[in-house]
């Protein structure tokens, strides 16, 4: 009990150490830019955690499940795919090479000629632009899968969905999971650029108008916010990870204890 | 029981044929227990590869209950000598031997049964819910042979599967295996590159070239059925055996056939 209290104290140390430092350094700064930071707190409650919860969070936090979720999907199937076919593989490769080399921010304005301004054009991009590292990392934990597994699986006639379900999809697992990580991220930055075009709500949408029209607590309080929207979704990726990946980091323990 | 009938295997690499084995020719019978014996790089694990249908031969057939051997056959199972990499990490003990009764399609009942009677045979009755990695080698491979014997196979096929563990754990494996084959009747094959191992174990010893592999020998083990790791290894008998078969292990190899082509040997 104790050791988790000094684990959840020291690691939030340095956080309260730097918001002290703020608070204290911003305390009485007349700065119109730089605003004390109990006014930015006061902006993130009232406003942030107010009506723009419902009106800007929400709508941001569902597209971007809407494009993980179709990315991670689409490229955990794809990947399958790509990684158990050579064919496939020759086939559809230089094609993603060339996709994978755009930065996704550049297909905003494409992608809105294509399918308009709504939430639809927005899943797309985060979609498209978190589906590269999912993508690439399944087809590598794909074809890892262990040859004496494999042939173990054979003998024993596990073929078809099932040595996809109980033997490709949980051997790739430890791959799929770095690489949903890694697009986490991404899809965390594009759902902010999606809504800095043609949007009418959304955080990155509420951050710029704030920014435009002079609110400039609500500005610092917008960049808080998505900050601590990043450090829960993270860390809600961690206990699924944790959960489904047990099996792996007790594996690799055994192995470097022995 | 299984029928190997003059099977060849040749590798075709880059400008270069590497022809593993030669012509092997033998059966076991219901029930037996036959031990393989050959130098290391003498095509066992070519052989059991082909004999499990994991690879197909050059030339020859293989046979299981008359029936030909083109993929992996329903009623066998193998135990490979990598435990560590044959036992699936991210399931527990009982799951891994409940995965390939489930693709039997047993009822559940009787999936549960099977597993019961499989770990208790091995020793392992109290490690149901342990991942294989808790477990030690010898652990593993014990969670592997119950693997193997709850599927019921007709043929069961070993290949080397105590070669990675250490010496006590290998005797006390040896006469599970004995025990088992005992208990079960299951026709069993077991693949060794260890002399001693090999007579203890069998029945039979067939003895391989090394390659490309051809029987140098089919020697019947004449030792008591009730076998022991200290009277056994230590009886005159075991000494012969074991003489007889190094003797033919390291017989220098007579100049190939005429028929065979050359840049065939490696």
């Amino acid at each position: 009990m104790t050791s988790v209290l000094r684990r959840i104290g020291f690691a939030l140390g340095l956080p309260i150490v730097l918001l002290a430092a703020w608070w204290f350094a911003s305390a009485g700064s007349t700065n119109f830019f730089f605003p004390p930071l109990s006014e930015i707190l006061d902006s993130l409650v009232e406003e942030w955690f107010g009506p723009r919860l419902a009106a800007d969070v929400l709508p941001s936090i569902l597209r971007l499940a809407a494009g993980y979720a179709v990315a991670a999907v689409g490229s955990v199937a794809l990947g399958v795919l790509i990684g158990t076919s050579r064919a496939v593989r020759g086939f559809l490769e230089p094609v993603l090479e060339f996709f994978r080399a755009i930065p996704p921010p550049v297909l905003v304005p494409i992608f809105m000629l294509v399918f308009g301004i709504g939430d639809g054009m927005k899943v797309i991009v985060i979609a498209f632009g978190c589906m590269w590292p999912i993508l690439l990392n399944t087809v590598e934990g794909v074809r890892a899968v262990d040859s004496v597994l494999s042939d173990t699986a054979r003998t024993y006639g596990i073929t078809g969905s099932t040595r996809l379900r109980k033997l490709v999809l949980p051997s790739a697992s430890p791959q799929i999971f770095a690489g949903l990580r890694q697009g986490l991220s991404v899809a965390i930055i594009l759902m902010v650029i999606s809504e800095l075009f043609a949007a009418s709500n959304g955080l990155g949408f509420a951050v710029v108008q704030a920014q435009r029209s002079f609110a400039i607590a609500e500005t610092w309080a917008g960049m808080l916010m998505l900050g601590l929207l990043g450090v829960l979704l993270a860390t809600l990726f961690r206990i699924v990870e944790n959960r489904r990946l047990a099996w792996y980091h007790g594996l690799r323990r055994a192995q470097r204890s022995s | 029981m299984l029928d190997v009938r003059g099977i060849k295997k040749v590798y075709e690499g880059k400008g270069r044929t590497v022809e593993a084995v030669r012509d092997l020719t033998f059966t076991v019978d219901q029930g037996e227990l036959v031990c393989i014996v050959g130098p290391s790089g003498s095509g066992k694990t070519t052989l059991l590869k082909i004999m499990s249908g994991l690879l197909a031969p050059t030339a020859g057939e293989v046979l299981i209950g008359g029936k030909r051997v083109d993929g992996p056959p329903p009623g066998m199972a193998v135990v490979f000598q990598e435990y560590g990499r044959s036992l699936f990490p991210w399931m527990t003990v009982r799951q891994n031997v409940e995965l390939p009764l489930k693709q039997k399609k047993l009822t559940a009942a009787r999936r549960q049964e099977l597993i019961e009677e499989s770990l208790a045979a091995v020793g392992l009755a109290e490690a149901h819910s342990a991942y294989p990695w808790q477990l030690s080698g010898g652990m593993q491979q014990r969670v592997a042979i119950a693997r193997a014997v709850a599927y019921e196979p007709q043929v069961l096929l070993m290949d080397e599967p105590f070669a990675a563990v250490d010496a006590q754990t290998r005797a006390d494996l040896e006469d599970l295996i004995r025990d088992i084959w005992h208990r079960f009747q299951v026709t069993t094959l077991f693949v060794t590159h260890d002399i001693d191992e090999a007579v203890y174990l069998g029945q039979r010893v067939l003895i391989l070239s090394s390659s490309p592999t051809v029987v140098r020998e089919d020697l019947a083990v004449d030792l008591p059925d009730a076998r022991d790791q200290l009277t056994t290894r230590s009886s005159p008998r075991f000494a012969e055996l074991r003489a007889q078969v190094y003797a033919q292990i390291h017989r220098p190899k007579e100049p190939a056939a005429p028929e065979v082509p050359s840049g065939a040997t490696r």
